[in-house]
């Protein structure tokens, strides 16, 4: 019955909802559904400087494929140039970020969020203080040592550091988190004769989730798109899949290998599709209202 | 190390046919940073060939290679055994002395190579050369011819009154382009048109900047002029911008690298009436200097001090076959080769042009880098009309005394 | 909890912080207060492709006998700090002291690099900031009204501006704006100006390069509001509705409370991110028309010949104190919320 007085609004306020979210959505979505219908054209249409409409009907595609759609880019890019190697990298640093990442920081956070003590305090204030730091300044500082001890090109450095850099926020995000599940939950616990590991492990992980889903999503996130780390820090041979689209930009935007980037960047979405569709269902329901009210 | 096998087990199978394993090398590791473009990737990959009985061969081809070739030479064992430079990167390498003199080795492996192939300072050879590029004018004759001007302009007032006339004739609004991207494109624009002048950047036999003069004022003004005929976005304009205009037919007269004139040429990307209308010449010449305003630039081959003297020689062997005529001869339109075997073609005419013109090379200062920087970050003020030429040239001198000072070349 | 206890369940997350974070920024401090060795020089022939000329050269022999003796460089105090690329002492001195009054003497400050790039850091960090967290609550009430089942395409495709890969999504949207681009060519119509260009105008590239930041950061503040929107304790609610309340009232008294710690968040990142701001300025090709401090760091260090490390670190260590600065009045209501956690 409650729920029925919840749902209940007022055909205005619903149009406006409505109005609001689907202007966000066209905002939002418009440039990749352009992305998306450009991959199958050349870079002559895609990037037409003649006349935009040229995106739209695919009059170079025409004459240089002689069809309206091309699927070039898409076999140049994981055929011709293996970007599929580049995915296998990248789905081994994002998974090895998430997990690390989610793991420090997920005790860290309860840590921060059940201490009390004023250096807890202190130490997160610290961890934003570093979180300023320009990634910039600090991988540039990274790279002398790297190279000097043999660490540079290697994954496992690439990942070490993504971890460190997005640390400060993690923490900061789960310890938020934290703050909003009741401390009488694991206190009761700790009565019932727990230590604090064990009433962290049982009583709050089964209700952690939805914070750690979305600090899990902005560390995948992190990870799948970072630049400057990847770049600066991987051979070529370990190139993940953001340097790899930025090598096919280049210096010099070789004919085609422009087309190449493109078709890269919407197969590197499409299993962010599927990733979030699952995901959406954790944060919905993964909090369930009886364990927060403890 | 599994999937660096496959890949390199990939690239083998692809060029393997060609190349003899080892090409003559007993063994070594061979490893190379270069910048990425279809003429690097020709050389490293018949480096690659190399590979096999005992060496290896490893590259990274990436645009960002300046950023990290001074800290991977620097460590020791360096990360690559060597590193493809041009005019302006050998120099920051030399200034912390992380490349070797390559003397003995051009003595023994080096017969194939022409004399002016050789890079020396002071007496020592530091790199081996095997292209050239320069900026230098495109025109489209068929524009040209309908708003009535007759032949290729050959000075830059020449390029102003020819644009005036398209833009009067009513062909196109903004017929002139430059690489003027706010930053290192636009510097090297201001770059091209000082050496013009003749004029020197620096007092003589000292690192002070010597720009805020006459010649500084009147380049200002040339390029102000100039790109009152440019597209209002052309701060933005990289050398991928203008291309990209000029394959759609935008551009009547253009500025640009003579590396990008083949792939402008060929039938990818544009139609046939840009093709066919497009000649390349000579950068050319403005005020009351013949030398055409345009600097020449060349890219080469460094091999590391800080590697062992069996991989150094693996390294220069293998670039001497990435190098070789061989390869030149199979990616003749790719650049315009330093080597014998290379055929002129209409792609190369304006490069050709310009150095047969007397362009004087990119300065090799060890401190042009700094000036350079400064220049692209001051003078757009003055091209958007907000200052003054002499305050904009004001500033790029304080800029660069700071910058200087930091690096040890001022006090 | 015990000190002991926090200790280690702290301690993995500490480590790699200090290791990665921690000591990088004392080694960036010390070096942005040494400056390189004086040069040695020497005139030599250099010869090439192109024919012969006289030039100088560093003699690395010198110059490495110097850096064995002091590998650090020499001491340069807080010089670089107040050299004209950074604060700029000297040259503020004497714009203020030849100005007529403040009209006169901002835009001879703003003609200095370091305090052209603060103001458009400061205002990009105040404009976009509030936008963001105000959109991405309004997304987030608006997306927790719908059915279930378009709540997952609607996330995904509201996340698309934040997960596409920065690179290539500048990279698009600046086509896009191109004069010729669909937006740009949309624009032209709309205001009816065939010369109308977002690029060549310092205030339309303002305009965009924060359009875009909110654009891009929206998401972020939508997806951790919506996830605190799912833990809204429904016997509150229902508590509210019961006496009465109306849906604004439950969104002002319940909603708005409980979301709270979360805006504080949300603040302290994106006030960090917006002032860290720079990735726009270089897809865009803005720098013309808009720099950042951070954006000053990167051209420091990225693309040219020669990396200024001290340079890089002087702006480093001043964009720190800055965020700190910013920040103090997130933190303080966070100290509060915080001891008030300890009754």
């Amino acid at each position: 019955m409650m729920s029925d007085i919840v749902h209940r609004r007022s055909p205005v306020l619903n149009i406006i909802i409505w109005g609001l979210v689907l202007v966000w959505i066209v905002a939002a979505g418009f440039p990749f559904l352009w992305t998306l219908w450009g991959s199958f054209k050349v870079q002559g249409d895609f990037f037409s400087k003649a006349d935009w409409t040229n995106a739209v009907y695919g009059v170079r595609t025409q004459i240089e494929t002689g069809g309206a759609f091309t699927g070039k880019g898409y076999y140049g890019a994981w055929v011709t140039k293996e970007f599929w190697l580049a995915a296998l990298n990248t789905s081994i640093v994002v998974v090895s970020v998430v997990i690390i990442s989610l793991t420090l920081g997920t005790l860290g956070g309860y840590a921060l969020a059940r201490s009390g003590k004023k250096y807890a305090f202190y130490l997160l204030m610290l961890a934003l203080v570093f979180r300023a730091m320009p990634h910039i300044t600090l991988v540039s500082g990274y790279l002398l040592p790297f190279f000097e001890w043999n660490l540079w090109g290697h994954l496992p450095t690439a990942i070490i550091v993504m971890v460190a850099i997005n640390q400060p926020f993690t923490l900061w995000m789960l310890h938020s988190f934290f703050l909003n599940i009741p401390k009488d939950l694991d206190e009761s616990a700790m009565v019932d004769g727990c230590t604090r590991f064990q009433a962290f492990r049982h009583v709050i992980v089964p209700v952690m989730w939805p914070g750690v889903v979305t600090t899990g999503l902005f560390s995948f996130l992190l990870a799948y798109n970072d630049f400057t780390v990847t770049a600066t820090l991987l051979s070529q041979a370990n190139q993940t899949m953001v340097p790899k689209i930025a090598s096919f930009l280049g210096t010099t935007q070789t004919e085609g290998n422009v087309m190449f980037a493109v078709a890269a960047v919407v197969s590197a979405t499409a299993p962010l599709f599927v990733l979030i569709l699952f995901f959406q269902r954790q944060i919905v329901s993964g909090l369930t209202a009886g364990a927060v009210k403890g | 190390m599994f999937l660096k096998t496959i890949t390199f087990a990939g690239a083998f199978a692809l060029l393997g046919s060609t190349a003899i394993a080892g090409c003559g090398i007993s063994g070594g590791n061979v490893s190379v940073l270069s910048n990425d473009f279809p003429a690097i990737q020709a050389v490293t990959s018949a480096a690659a060939a190399c590979a096999g009985d005992g060496v290896t061969v490893e590259t990274n081809l990436t645009k960002d290679h300046k950023d990290i070739m001074v800290a991977a030479l620097t460590a020791n064992p360096a990360q690559y055994s060597s590193v493809v430079v041009s005019n302006s990167t050998l120099v920051t390498l030399m200034n912390d002395g992380l490349v070797r003199p390559l003397d003995e080795m051009v003595a023994k492996h080096g017969a194939a190579l022409s004399k002016s192939q050789l890079i020396t300072v002071n007496g020592k050879v530091m790199a081996v050369a095997f292209m050239a590029n320069a900026q230098h004018l495109f025109s489209r004759t068929d524009v040209l011819e309908a708003a009535g001007v007759e032949g290729i302009p050959a000075t830059y007032e020449d390029v102003l009154a020819a644009a005036e006339k398209i833009r009067a004739a009513g062909l196109m609004d903004y017929p002139v382009a430059l690489n003027t991207k706010a930053g290192w494109n636009l510097a090297e624009e201001f770059v091209n048109m000082y050496m013009g002048t003749g004029a020197d950047f620096f007092k003589s036999g000292t690192a002070e900047a010597a720009v805020n003069n006459e010649n500084g004022v009147a380049t200002l003004e040339m390029l102000k002029s100039l790109v009152a005929y440019s597209n209002p976005d052309y701060l933005t304009y990289d050398s991928n911008a203008t291309q990209a205009e000029w394959e759609a037919g935008n551009l009547a007269l253009a500025t640009m690298w003579g590396s990008r004139g083949s792939a402008i040429l060929d039938d990818e990307g544009s139609t046939a009436e840009v093709v066919s209308g497009t000649v390349l010449s000579a950068a050319p010449t403005w005020g009351n200097d013949a030398r055409p305003a345009s600097t020449l630039w060349w890219d080469g081959i460094a091999i590391s001090t800080n590697v062992s003297d069996e991989d150094a020689e693996a390294t220069f062997v293998a670039m001497m076959n990435g190098i070789s005529s061989d390869v030149v001869k199979a990616n003749n339109d790719a650049a315009v080769w330093l080597d014998g075997a290379y055929m002129p073609s209409p792609a190369s005419a304006g490069v050709s042009g310009t150095a047969a013109g007397g362009a004087a090379p990119y300065p090799m200062l060890p401190f042009m880098g700094a000036l350079h920087t400064a220049l692209g970050a001051e003078i757009t003020d003055f091209l958007q009309g907000s200052e003054s030429a002499e305050q904009a040239l004001a500033d790029v001198e304080a800029a660069y005394t700071a910058a200087a000072k930091e690096q040890g070349f001022l006090n | 909890m015990k000190n002991r206890t926090f200790f280690w369940f702290i301690l993995p997350s500490l480590i790699t912080m200090l290791l990665f974070i921690a000591l990088p920024i004392v080694s960036v401090a010390v070096q942005s207060v040494h400056i390189e060795h004086e040069a040695v020089m020497v005139e030599v022939e250099n010869c090439g492709p192109f024919g012969c000329k006289q030039e100088l050269q560093v003699d690395v022999e010198e110059t490495a006998k110097l850096k064995e003796e002091r590998p650090l460089g020499q001491f340069n105090g807080l010089g670089t700090y107040t050299n004209r690329n950074h604060l700029a002492f000297t040259e503020i001195g004497l714009a203020w002291q030849s100005s007529t009054g403040f009209v006169d003497f901002m835009p001879k400050a703003l003609n200095l690099p370091f305090y052209r790039a603060l103001a458009f850091t400061l205002t990009y960090t105040f404009v976009v900031t509030p936008l963001v967290i105000i959109f991405g609550f309004m997304i987030a009430l608006g997306v927790n009204t719908l059915p279930k089942r378009i709540k997952g395409p609607t996330i995904f495709i509201s996340l698309l501006p934040m997960i596409v890969t920065p690179l290539i999504g500048s990279l698009i949207l600046f086509w896009m704006i191109d004069a010729n681009g669909i937006l740009g060519a949309t624009l032209q119509r709309i205001f009816d100006d065939p010369n109308l260009s977002l690029k060549a105008s310092p205030t339309l590239t303002w305009i965009m390069l924060m359009v875009y930041g909110v654009w891009h950061s929206a998401p972020f503040a939508f997806i951790v509001f919506y996830a605190g929107l799912q833990t809204v304790p429904a016997d509150t609610m229902e508590a509210a509705m019961i006496d009465g309340a109306s849906r604004w009232e439950r969104t002002r008294y319940v909603v708005l409370p409980h979301l709270m710690p979360l805006t504080v968040f949300i603040s302290l990142i994106q006030l960090m991110d917006n002032f860290r701001v720079f990735e726009p300025i270089v897809s865009f090709s803005a720098q013309a028309s808009a720099t950042s401090l951070s954006w000053i760091i990167y051209n420091d260090l990225v693309g040219n010949e020669s990396q200024f490390f001290g340079s890089a670190g002087a702006t480093s260590v001043l964009t720190i104190i800055g965020v700190s600065i910013l920040l103090i009045p997130v933190l303080i209501r966070t100290w509060r919320d915080f001891n008030q956690k300890l009754v």
